[in-house]
């Protein structure tokens, strides 16, 4: 084996000399403590490597250890209800070992190599595997059944077995012995690097929501399973927020948060709610299908660039297994930036705002992995990504947002005069689109309600209508708009009040089911209908302002218990009578 | 045996290099004595096999390329850190500068710090009473919170934190109060204000201060608020203390850490800042919070002048998306004479949620607050409308918001530098405002609440003092 040393050290960059053995994104061992990197250039023999921990105390001179591999990590059970640090590394395992502060050069395996698995064994002597078949499968929590598959590129006949039982990640269950006579093992826990997409059988159209239970995201901006979404906005908007509500509420199985360069507190805050919460299905406490991953703004930021793939290559294992999964990574700016920041070390020639030229295609070949496919077993199974993405001083056109744009589907622009003025969620509807609700129609007509796109629309123009005459408001006020444009800006009131601004903090409103929506879209068209029949007839609009029903519909959110949906009889009774009493007091 | 290399190969700002150096870490802190016996202190920043390049904290004045002899020191950075520090007063790079001689260290400590584990914090819930309406109220303050004040040149943020500092408190019997403050480049006259006004609140015994002044080299100033950090850590998380690190001015910070960049010749990004420096940010700010099982707890106040009043500036920009809130300070408030000029709609506290309402401060803490800010944010829209038609035509709900608004500026956020509201003044007063409005402008407090604190004319009592 070829040795090799340090040469030089710049912040996370390290040089090393001897020798041209060394591979593109090759993972090696760097210096004493055995710091983990990964070769990001190769110049004759000199090579580059990026070092995924801090880098202080190196010296040239001190070995450099090539793992003859690309980075990859370790798949199997215990994956869930568990926490890791960017490349995949158990942060409870690190705190037991160094105690509060994250030391360096903690080589912990990802998965407890101890722990035994109620395994069963799925296979017998004589059988012919192929790549995606399932082998065994253990229950993982209380929710996620692990199954295991024969990973891509290794099939043949079933040479040895053992029986169902009790085994760790690293006993081998079954020996398969390929054409060539080559016998493979297959363990609980398979390894796969991350900077390659796990294979599939095939891409299926998008056709299914993933329901979030946040109005404004289900009813007007929707996201299909398979899907990817963006979330920019300036700090304080609120992305955060929203990423914690669509990993505590949506109906994927399983969900992979990446928390990449953002704050600490965050993320003990998700670990002890999600712990703490039941999912609205199960009743089972949510760690129990959340893999969180955290690369806080302090740790290393090298690590930052390689926990997208982890996270992505975890979401993807998952799927293959037959699962809906539904990554969230806050923030991809961080990430965009520790691209930079590692661009610049190396010394690259930068494009725009000092990001280096490749950021595009990194950005593509990220979200390029979510979708709805069927799987190399022939089950479907999802990645949807929902990204964050921090724009520099909340500015869209800086590079990062726009690349984001060419490659998700929906995108959901945060806004900050929203969130000053404390309306949350702060998606502003004028700016953000989705191009799924072609796709998502029939799923909706055939779910929830043939109505509902209809009325989806009709809601969506009321708001656009209010944009435009809001503009006319600003410079002469609303008191001498003629009646059936103070309408309009009377209902579109209630939309953001009553339906759009949605509550997390309050038990009833902070998960909405989709009829309840829909319900609660036909109650504001029914009065508005109701109203405009009354307008017809001259009938000035504060007296039905006067009967306090727009007041009573801006708080049904607070009002129908999601299981009590029949509350909402109620409501058409009162909006009937509230138009009878105008109606007959005009007469 | 003392390993000396003799002279230097290059010599660039304050960066020096050295060539044939064997043994040497990334990261180390180098010793150079010049001819005239003067020390001055150097951190390596680059090796490339046997160069080794070194930032001099002090600066390269006097240096010349075969005048000095370097000495390297085998460790990074480390600060003596003692119980005896509180009371104390350092020079930026920790060297005591007052009266009371060296410090006799307990142990020495990495001034980089490392990251706290994710899983080892302690997630902060218990909220700092500050005894400022405005902020207990709107932005409430947590212990192991940071929050830092954005405001501009001029503007009264000094008197603001010296405010926080005499008047903050946490409940009885959790524990002992201290003060870490770090100055980086801010006048004689600032960094005199603070002392004074510790010394007012009867505090200096449980100060600590590291001084890096205007005049001084911009280097240390990279390492001042990095030495106060490690200093506030030893204090909370082995002394038990609950540290309050104020740290001022960060501008000043951002500033030299570009100087210092630009000197190394690295790529900048946005306005010339190094594309590194939200990292750099956030291994400062980062190093607030509480650990589980252990007493104290990090609690930063941030100071930072907006560059041109630009909150979208990189600084107060990178700042916000790092930090778990904001205080901004607002110029026309300020040119008004009011104080504290605190804009109620951009700033936030992130880690309020979970730290009031039932069980911490009051059940409707949280929904007054919200409130509050969604009626306040209404009042801005009817100033505008007013100032397109003017008062007189304004739409009778459109008056009633001005009048709030005004209410809420003299009454609530208004308040002198030494008065201390309790939660429950603050809270109720709140309430009182509000009933300026009618009940259904309220419409982010379900009726319950409502009935239970809204007492129709109550504002009128309130009023007349703002008459007079």
């Amino acid at each position: 084996m070829q040795s090799y040393t340090i040469y030089g050290i710049n912040g996370p960059v390290v040089t090393v000399k001897g020798g041209r053995g060394l591979a593109m994104m090759d993972m090696v061992n760097v210096g004493d403590e055995a710091l983990i990197g990964e070769v990001v250039g190769v110049d004759g023999d000199t090579t580059t490597v990026q070092v995924y921990e801090e880098t202080s105390g190196l010296m040239p001179g001190q070995k450099v250890v090539s793992q003859g591999a690309p980075m990859s990590i370790l798949l199997g059970p215990g994956l869930l209800h568990n926490i890791f640090d960017g490349i995949a590394r158990p942060l409870s395992v690190i705190a037991d070992r160094s105690g509060p502060f994250i030391h360096r050069g903690i080589n912990v395996p990802t998965l407890d190599l101890e722990k035994q698995w109620d395994t069963t064994v799925l296979v017998k002597e004589g059988d012919t595997l192929r790549p995606g078949d399932c082998y065994a499968q253990c229950p993982e929590t209380t929710l996620i059944t692990h199954r295991c598959l024969v990973p891509a590129g290794v099939s043949g006949k079933v040479t040895k077995v053992l029986p169902s039982g009790s085994y760790n990640v690293e006993e081998t269950l079954v020996e398969l012995t390929d054409r060539l006579g080559e016998v493979h093992a297959l363990k609980l826990a398979q390894r796969w690097p991350i900077r390659t997409p796990r294979p599939m059988a095939e891409r299926l159209p998008i056709h299914r929501p993933l329901i979030t239970g946040q109005r404004i995201i289900d009813t007007l901006f929707p996201i299909g399973k398979g899907g990817a979404a963006a979330i920019p906005g300036p700090f304080g908007a609120g992305k955060t927020m929203t990423q914690h509500q669509l990993a505590k509420w949506s109906d994927a199985d399983i969900i992979v948060y990446l928390g990449c360069g953002e704050r600490g507190n965050e993320m003990t805050q998700a670990l002890d709610e999600f712990s703490e919460l039941l999912d609205p299905k199960s009743q089972q406490p949510l760690m129990n299908r959340t893999i969180l991953i955290a690369n806080t703004s302090n740790m290393p930021v090298a690590a930052r660039e390689a926990s997208v793939y982890t996270g992505m290559t975890i979401a993807e294992y998952y799927r293959d297994m037959g699962y809906h999964v539904a990554l969230m990574a806050d923030s991809t700016s961080r990430w965009a930036e520790a691209l930079r920041e590692i661009s610049g070390r190396l010394e690259e020639m930068p494009a725009e705002e000092g990001f280096p030229a490749y950021l595009a295609s990194r950005l593509a070949e990220f979200y390029e992995r979510a979708g709805y496919v069927k799987t190399l077993e022939g089950k479907e199974g999802s990645v949807t990504v929902i990204g964050a993405v921090s724009p520099q001083g909340g500015d869209f056109s800086e590079p990062v947002t726009q690349n984001t744009k060419r490659y998700v589907r929906t995108f959901w622009g945060l806004d900050r005069a929203l969130a000053y003025g404390r309306h949350f969620p702060s998606i502003n509807w004028l700016t953000s689109y989705s191009e799924y609700i072609d796709d998502l129609k029939p799923w909706y007509d055939q779910n929830v309600s043939p109505k509902f796109m209809a009325d989806r629309q009709r809601i969506f123009t009321l708001l656009q209508e209010e944009e435009q005459l809001l503009e006319i408001v600003k410079l002469i006020g609303s008191d001498v708009l003629p009646e059936d444009q103070k309408l309009v800006l009377d209902t579109a009131r209630l939309i953001r009040v009553g339906f759009l601004q949605q509550n997390s903090y309050n038990i009833i409103d902070t998960y909405v089911p989709l009829e309840k929506q829909f319900r609660m879209m036909e109650l504001i068209l029914e009065l508005y209908d109701g109203a405009r029949k009354l307008l017809e007839r001259s009938i000035p609009l504060s007296q039905l302002r006067a009967t306090g029903i727009f007041d009573t519909l801006s708080k049904v959110k607070y009002e129908v218990p999601n299981d009590h949906q029949e509350r909402f009889d109620g409501y058409h009774d009162q909006i009937q009578a509230a138009l009878r009493q105008v109606d007959e007091a005009n007469r | 045996m003392r390993l000396e290399y003799m002279g230097l190969s290059e010599l660039s700002g304050s960066l020096v290099a050295l060539r044939g150096v064997q043994g040497v870490a990334y990261d180390e802190t180098a010793e150079i004595t010049l001819q005239n016996g003067q020390r001055r202190y150097g951190r390596v920043i680059l090796i490339d096999g046997d160069r080794v390049v070194l930032q001099v904290f002090e600066g390269t004045r006097g240096i010349a390329l075969d005048n000095v002899r370097t000495h390297f020191t085998g460790e990074p950075i480390k600060l003596p850190l003692s119980k005896e520090m509180l009371g104390r007063i350092f020079d930026g790079a920790g060297r005591p500068i007052d009266d009371f001689g060296e410090l006799y260290p307990e142990e020495c400590r990495d001034i980089n710090g490392s990251a706290i584990n994710p899983v080892s914090r302690h997630y902060p819930r218990s909220c700092i009473y500050t005894g400022i309406s405005a902020i207990d109220c709107n932005m409430t303050l947590i212990r192991g919170q940071k929050l830092p004040i954005f405001s501009g040149s001029g503007m009264k943020h000094n008197e603001l934190a010296a405010q926080i500092v005499r008047q903050a408190r946490v409940g009885e019997g959790e524990g002992d109060f201290a003060i870490v403050f770090a100055a980086m480049g801010v006048k004689n006259d600032t960094a005199d204000f603070f002392r004074r006004s510790f010394e007012e609140a009867g505090a200096l015994q449980r100060v600590v201060m590291f001084m890096n002044l205007a005049s001084d080299p911009i280097i240390e100033r990279i390492l001042t608020p990095r030495c106060a950090l490690t200093a506030a850590e030893y204090l909370a998380f082995d002394k038990g203390y609950h540290v309050l690190v104020i740290l001022t001015d960060m501008t000043s910070y951002c500033e030299a850490v570009r100087e210092f960049s630009s000197s190394k010749g690295e790529i900048p990004s946005r306005k010339g800042f190094p594309a590194y420096l939200y990292s750099d940010l956030a291994s400062l700010y980062e190093r607030a919070g509480m650990i589980r099982g252990r007493p104290g707890s990090v609690t930063q106040v941030p100071i930072l002048t907006m560059p041109n009043d630009d909150i979208t500036h990189p600084i107060p920009d990178l700042t916000g998306y790092i930090t778990e809130g904001q205080i901004v300070l607002d110029r026309d408030m300020d040119q008004k004479g009011l104080y504290p000029p605190i804009a109620i709609l951009p700033s936030l506290s992130r880690l309020m949620k979970d730290g009031i309402g039932e069980g911490f401060t009051r059940k409707d803490h949280p929904d007054l607050a919200n409130q509050l800010f969604a009626s306040y944010s209404k009042v801005q829209d009817a100033r505008s409308l007013a100032s397109v038609i003017g008062e007189d035509e304004l739409s009778e709900s459109d008056k009633q918001y001005l009048q709030f608004g005004k209410a809420f500026e003299q009454l609530f956020v208004r308040q002198s530098m030494y008065q201390r509201r309790t939660i429950n003044e603050t809270l109720d007063l709140g309430w009182k405002l509000l009933t300026i409005l009618p009940k259904s402008e309220l419409d982010r407090v379900d009726d319950a609440t409502v009935e239970a604190h809204y007492v129709e004319g109550a504002w009128k009592s309130v009023l007349s003092e703002l008459d007079q």
